[in-house]
């Protein structure tokens, strides 16, 4: 089952404004690990080749924070989504 | 601008119990939660350890407490690739109430339930607000929260006013960073739970797993559950669904070339574990940190007009049968004996508040994790125990149970070769004296702690 086959049960009450930043400057030339896409449980970051920069999606944001522990370099900011917003678990 | 006698930030079980305690008490308490609803945002395995709970609230089963299944049943799998040992336990003493205090739950429903119980005392539930930042007055005690409204409400943002704050807003707590209470966790320090729940008849839940009524099983797998990873896999019954998952320490995810969710689909499919989860049907998939650092790793705890409470002070019982919901709700009870003492004399300084930190060292929780405080240092020094050694382990009883005709003494000879190459007299031995001294078995003793305070005071 893919990640995103996963995502689809789950209910999101998107957020338009997208909660996670990246300073591209530090993904592009600082990092090289890049360990915000090994261990994103929702599989929301990955690395463009054409753009030559890190991409994030963050509508399906499990909004664990494990991203944000990860990142060595501090290129990441994050709030979380507007109140009411983002993943709604219903079991939890 | 509203003003309270206090405000708690986060409606989990942290927050909610000092909400409730509060608001008893007859204070004017806002219960801020982000979520659009309590429990929306929240998720663990889980038990539910029920003491605290039972001692607030005596009567939270007749209350409708939305308890899946009560352990009637626990487990420990090791798992190889293709083979699982595994030690369950059960007794018929667990089968009357209060059932060893142990339940499976579904945090989303329990976590709305319980937050209810809060707004029945008279707790002002608002649901749907981030906090963004904490007030501070002149010289620099917290005053209230700035937060921000439901998406669309207006106006957009607002302040909250209150001589205390308890923020009870979980492990990525990033409000008590801001205010330089803790640190940002690092990778060694912290967990992700993963998790997916599964529908099940209940019928089907009871053959399969040898269940009758409200009986439930909790389930714990090590070593190719998390394909040798420090942490384990889990499985839990509830009522209709199964709960089943992954806890892996972040710092070996950061390490690993496969991704969490590639990691839970093997475990799901393991032989030992693919069995238990034929044809249920996947209904939500979540993920949490958990905090893993143990008594060491506890910041400090209250500040003038501010205290923590839960996942957001790291009050995790980091040991072998790690808990955490019945801890934060606990510590929130003892924030709001705090706030209240507090209250009485007119102060809510640090030195005054920091009264929570003796009432917390007085309970299980802090009792608990200082007794476990090398437990985090014990897994960091031996990945071992998780990575090589269960799969050693399940080769000797393979070998040991195998019929091949050997004699005796080839079997014995084999059995000596294979721990030898796989495990060791000597990693055995100091790895056990390790975990003897982590968990203070086997006689520890004044000597032990001596040696204990020497070394982390070198």
């Amino acid at each position: 089952m893919t990640v995103d086959e996963k995502l689809t049960r789950n209910a999101f009450k998107p957020d338009e404004e997208s909660h996670i930043s990246l300073d591209e400057a530090v993904c592009r030339s600082r990092c090289t690990e890049r360990y915000c896409v090994r261990v994103c449980p929702a599989a929301l970051y990955a690395w463009s080749e054409e753009g030559d920069r890190m991409v994030v999606e963050h509508a399906g944001c499990l909004e664990c924070g494990t991203c944000l522990v990860a990142c060595s370099h501090g290129a990441l900011a994050w709030r979380y989504p507007r109140g009411g917003r983002g993943v709604q678990y219903r079991y939890g | 601008m509203e003003r309270f006698d206090a405000i708690v930030v986060g409606a989990g079980p942290a927050g909610t119990t000092a909400a409730l305690v509060l608001a008893r008490s007859g204070l004017r308490v806002a219960l801020l939660e982000r979520g659009a609803y309590p429990g929306a945002k929240n998720l663990m395995g889980g038990v539910l350890y029920t003491e605290v709970l039972a001692s607030l609230v005596p009567d939270f089963r007749e209350r409708g407490a939305p308890l899946e299944r009560y352990v009637a049943r626990r487990g420990l799998s090791i798992l190889s690739a293709g083979a699982e040992t595994a030690l369950s336990f059960q007794t018929g003493a667990w089968d009357a109430p209060p059932h060893n205090h142990g339940y499976t739950v579904l945090r989303a429903r329990f976590d709305r339930w319980y937050a209810g119980l809060a707004e029945e005392a008279g707790a002002e539930l608002v649901c749907g607000v981030g906090v963004d930042r904490l007030l501070a007055d002149g010289d620099g005690t917290t005053c209230g929260v700035a937060v921000r409204m439901p998406a669309d409400a207006s106006p957009a943002e607002g302040e909250l006013r209150a001589p205390v704050v308890i923020l009870a807003d979980g492990v990525n707590s990033v409000l008590a960073e801001a205010a330089g209470l803790r640190p940002k966790p690092r990778p060694g320090h912290v967990a992700l739970g993963i998790k997916e729940t599964l529908a099940l008849p209940r019928e089907t839940i009871e053959d399969r797993f040898g269940l009758a009524g409200d009986q439930g099983v909790a389930w714990t797998y090590v070593g190719e559950a998390t394909g040798g990873r420090r942490g384990a896999g889990f499985l839990y019954t509830n009522r209709d669904t199964l709960s089943v998952g992954l806890v892996v320490y972040a710092a070996d995810l950061a390490d690993s070339d496969v991704a969490p969710a590639e990691l839970l689909d093997r475990f799901k499919e393991h032989p030992a574990v693919a069995p238990r989860l034929r044809d249920a049907e996947p209904l939500e998939y979540g993920a949490h940190l958990v905090p893993e650092g143990g008594y060491d790793r506890v910041p400090p705890l209250a500040r003038d007009g501010l205290l923590l409470a839960g996942d957001a002070a790291g009050l995790v019982g980091a040991s072998p049968r790690p808990q955490g919901s019945n801890y934060a709700m606990a510590s929130g009870e003892l924030a709001a004996r705090a706030v209240l003492e507090a209250r009485e004399a007119g102060d809510f300084s640090a030195a005054a508040l920091s009264r929570y930190r003796d009432l917390l060292a007085e309970s299980f929780v802090l009792k608990q994790l200082e007794h476990h405080r090398d437990w985090p240092g014990f897994v960091e020094r031996n990945p071992h125990v998780f990575a090589s050694w269960p799969a050693a382990l399940t080769a000797l009883v393979e070998a040991a149970l195998r019929q091949d005709g050997r004699e005796p003494q080839q079997r014995e000879a084999e059995l000596w070769d294979l721990f030898q190459r796989r495990v060791g007299v000597l990693p055995l031995a100091t790895t056990a004296v390790q975990l003897r001294n982590a968990l203070r078995i086997l006689g520890y003793g004044k000597t032990d702690r001596l040696v204990e305070y020497l070394a982390r005071n070198w």
